[in-house]
């Protein structure tokens, strides 16, 4: 193919994927390096880019110290409670504390944050979230990065990161191609901060036609930051803490401020409560650190989220359902419904769009909630991600080895999704997370830690080939047929990923089997992932467009298999009501209660599991 | 399908093309106008709906489960910093919705951080980021530490 070859060299810190986690890395690199050569190499265009592409209506992650509303601890506990006592409580408290600083700089930026009128406070959604005008909130830290920046490389899909050639396990840059061009581009790069974000699309959707598009997580996030992380060797941990959201059906608009601001709730098809009927048994399950909802009661402690899941998908499979969310009420006062409706338009469009297709107005009709597919991430209600370095005033040596976010390659560090065991970050602790992973890295490269990085003309070529391979293996098979998809030679991206959903559905926990699998079901995915593997050399891609999706499939294959390596090894069931392990269904803390670490070998493809210490910081009670 | 590009309006300047963070926006040969080419990859974000001068992109909800007769109209204006939504149902409703999208005129708020004054070593040394410890409290207070919150990080019991 007589595509460029374009070298972007001397960088000092590349940014892959400037999403939130990303942009915050950008933007504060510049003030720890400001004769650094800071870039960026972004799949979209940064400007709408990410999960936070059509905006959001809440900063879900704000301490509010100002103003002694909460401390640190106080967040750690929650998201301790809400991830059933798993989570990394260093990385967590150090992002909380960060957090509330991020935050007040976006308000100075013109995000536009809501005041509660009587307090003259930042309007609390709940105790953690603060309500916003968030529609532009990508475009505003988008604007924060490009000041920051030397470069922004728009529409560059990554697809794999360099290797230092002359110290094992040091990272040297990345490479990918231009989706628009098709030009191959090369960054040559002391450190790379990885914020390419979460995965959706890993399981199969509930729509599987034209909606298919309409995922909880957007659809563009392909696993990208798990796919090039664990590629490179990488730690991963928690991998097999994916998460299933009860959202209004079909649009997955959120529930969040409706519950908490609005104070709708819940019922089953017969105008029941539901949820406190199956908490005697839930409770058997998990036990009564996890679940009591005495003291829930007594002392606001939350439901973890999963329980509240499995509550529900146990209701909807008793025969019970539809499930309600009861809005009629909320929704005679204007002002809620106005919140109610604005609460979509600033970030789930498509909610507002199938109600007004399907007539539903939530003031006349209680709408439908569902579960959803599982999606891998590590910045909501859930923590997957690269096992990464804490500060070195809060981490334990186990969680330590010299630089804040660094991932267990040298030079390599994370942001956002990309950081394993930090839960409940969301897009401001994700935005702190990169500012975090900038003053590290940036303090990697002053130490000296980056000199003599060698990269080879025949890696740089080697990743070329492998790179345009989907283009040339369609050129030479596509004239084997008449015409049409179907071809004894190759696969096409969509053809590759319906078999992936349809295999991670079936055997590792997906919708249409009510989230179960079990040992010899997770191995015979196992299996199939790796015959699959071998069909992804076959991949075909008529044009760069096709390119760009076949390398998102490789990206979400390569994460979908360490998803199921880490639900293999965990034998118990941590989170009933994200998936369950039919055989052993029961939480486990007398040999789980630790994270899970996997290292896939760069050269033999094994997996190597490990467990690591959990370590607390704070007791249950406040 | 998700999206869809009126024929009469589209000029053909690819404002969509640019922005789609999927994209799935392209420019049709023949046609010199935009269309979806992966409806079932759209999110309906209204990114490009957005982005259109010419208002020639609507949104036509997902087929699977979207009955026909439905609109979601918006304008973004930049320059008086808004954002206004029209809703039709199928049954002829309307709701109008209108919020701000910024307090500040674009860009200018934010500082270049090249040209701010360089940290200092020390600064280097603590764990304190660009604007700390002012911005986390507003005030003089400084940041949370283990010590100054009498914490401890002790290995989970269990292990
Ligand atoms: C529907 C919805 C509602 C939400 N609601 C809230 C809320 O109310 N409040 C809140 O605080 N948070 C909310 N969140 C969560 C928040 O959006 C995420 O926590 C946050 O965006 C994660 O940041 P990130 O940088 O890890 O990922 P992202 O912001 O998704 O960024 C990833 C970036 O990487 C790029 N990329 C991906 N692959 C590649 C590649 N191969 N090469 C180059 N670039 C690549 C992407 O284009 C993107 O720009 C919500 C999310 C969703 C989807
Ligand atoms: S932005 Fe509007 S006018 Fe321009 S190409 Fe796209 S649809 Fe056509
Ligand atoms: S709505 Fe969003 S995903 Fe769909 S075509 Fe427009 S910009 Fe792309």
């Amino acid at each position: 193919m007589a595509y460029k070859t374009i070298v972007e060299d001397s960088i000092d810190i590349l940014v892959v994927g400037a999403g939130l986690g990303g942009t915050g890395a950008a933007w504060e690199a510049r003030f720890w390096g400001q004769d650094k050569k800071i870039v960026i190499a972004e799949k979209a265009n940064i400007d709408r880019s990410g999960a936070v592409a059509q905006g959001l209506y809440a900063i879900n992650c704000y301490m509010g110290t100002r103003w002694g509303e909460n401390n640190p601890e106080d967040h750690v506990r929650y998201a301790r409670i809400d991830l059933m006592g798993l989570v990394r409580e260093d990385l967590l408290f150090d992002m909380a504390r960060h957090v509330d600083s991020t935050v007040h700089q976006f308000e100075e930026w013109g995000l536009p944050i809501m005041k509660n009128p009587e307090t003259g406070r930042y309007l609390r959604e709940g105790r953690w979230q603060i309500m916003i005008h968030g529609e532009s909130y990508k475009p505003i830290v988008a604007e924060a990065a490009k000041k920051s920046a030397d470069k922004v490389f728009n529409r560059i899909c990554v697809t794999h990161l360099l290797m230092d050639e002359s110290k094992e396990n040091r990272v040297a840059g990345a490479v990918g191609f231009n989706v628009r061009t098709g030009d191959y581009h090369v960054f040559k790069s002391k450190a790379v901060i990885c914020g390419a974000g979460g995965a959706s699309n890993i399981f199969k959707p509930r729509s599987v036609g034209e909606g298919s598009g309409r995922t909880w997580y957007a659809p563009w996030s392909s696993a990208s930051a798990y796919g090039l992380m664990i590629e490179a060797g990488a730690k991963m941990t928690q991998m097999e803490n994916r998460i299933v959201l009860a959202r209004f059906k079909d649009g997955y608009g959120p529930v969040g401020a409706y519950f908490l601001h609005l104070k709708t709730y819940t019922q089953n098809g017969m105008g029941e409560e539901y949820e406190s009927k199956w908490f005697p048994d839930l409770q058997k399950m998990v036990g009564k650190e996890y679940l009591d909802p005495e003291v829930s009661h007594l002392t606001h402690r939350p439901i973890p989220t999963c329980l509240r899941n499995h509550a529900l998908i146990s209701e909807v499979n008793a025969g019970r359902g539809p499930i309600h969310m009861v809005t009629m009420q909320a929704f005679q006062d204007p002002h809620l419904e106005e919140v109610g409706w604005e609460n979509f338009l600033g970030m789930t469009v498509g909610q507002a769009v199938l109600w007004a297709a399907t007539d539903v107005d939530p003031k006349n009709e209680n709408p439908e909630l569902t579960t959803s597919e599982p999606y891998v991430m590590g910045s909501h209600a859930t923590g997957s991600g690269a096992w990464c370095s804490g500060p070195e005033d809060v981490s334990p040596p186990e969680y330590f080895w010299g630089y804040n976010r660094m991932t267990t390659i040298e030079g390599l560090f994370g942001a956002g999704d990309a950081v394993g065991g930090t839960p409940h970050a969301f897009s401001s602790g994700s935005f702190t997370e990169g500012r975090l992973a900038a003053k590290a890295a940036c303090k990697y490269i002053d130490d000296g830690k980056a000199e003599g990085i060698v990269v080879s003309d025949s890696q740089i070529g080697r990743r070329k080939k492998e790179i345009y391979k989907p283009l040339e293996h369609y050129k030479i098979y596509r004239n084997a047929i008449v015409a049409g998809d179907v071809n004894p030679h190759y696969i096409n991206p969509k053809q590759g990923l319906d078999r992936l959903q349809k295999l991670m559905d079936e055997y590792c926990g997906g919708v249409t089997v009510s989230y179960m699998t079990n040992e010899k079901l997770l191995n015979i995915g196992l299996k199939k992932l790796r015959v699959m593997e071998e069909d992804l050399e076959s991949l075909a891609a008529k044009d760069t467009h096709e390119l760009l999706r076949a390398w998102e499939l490789k990206h979400r294959h390569r994460a979908a298999e360490c998803v199921t390596q880490h639900t293999l090894f965990r034998k118990e069931t941590r989170w009933p009501g994200y998936y369950y392990r039919g055989d052993a269904l029961k939480l486990d803390d007398k040999n789980w209660h630790v994270l899970t670490v996997s290292r896939r070998d760069p050269n033999t493809g094994e997996y190597t599991m490990e467990k690591a210490p959990c370590y607390h910081l704070v007791g249950d009670d406040e | 399908m998700p999206t869809f590009v009126y024929m009469t309006r589209c000029d053909g300047c690819g404002h969509c093309v640019d922005i789609c963070p999927s994209d799935i926006m392209h420019i049709d040969k023949t046609y010199r106008r935009a269309y979806n080419i992966e409806p079932n990859m759209c999110w309906e974000c209204y990114s490009c709906v957005k982005a259109c001068p010419q208002h020639a992109i609507d949104v036509r909800g997902y087929a699977d489960f979207a009955p026909l007769g439905h609109s979601v109209r918006v304008d973004r204006d930049e320059e008086k910093g808004t954002i206004a939504w029209k809703i039709k149902f199928r049954n002829g409703t309307e709701k109008n919705f209108l919020s701000p999208i910024t307090t500040k005129p674009w860009g200018q708020a934010i500082p270049k951080l090249a040209e701010v004054p360089a940290p200092s070593a020390e600064q280097r040394g603590s764990q304190l980021l660009y604007n700390e410890p002012k911005y986390i409290r507003l005030d003089e207070g400084g940041l949370h530490t283990l010590e100054s919150n009498g914490l401890k990080m002790k290995k989970g019991v269990y292990y």
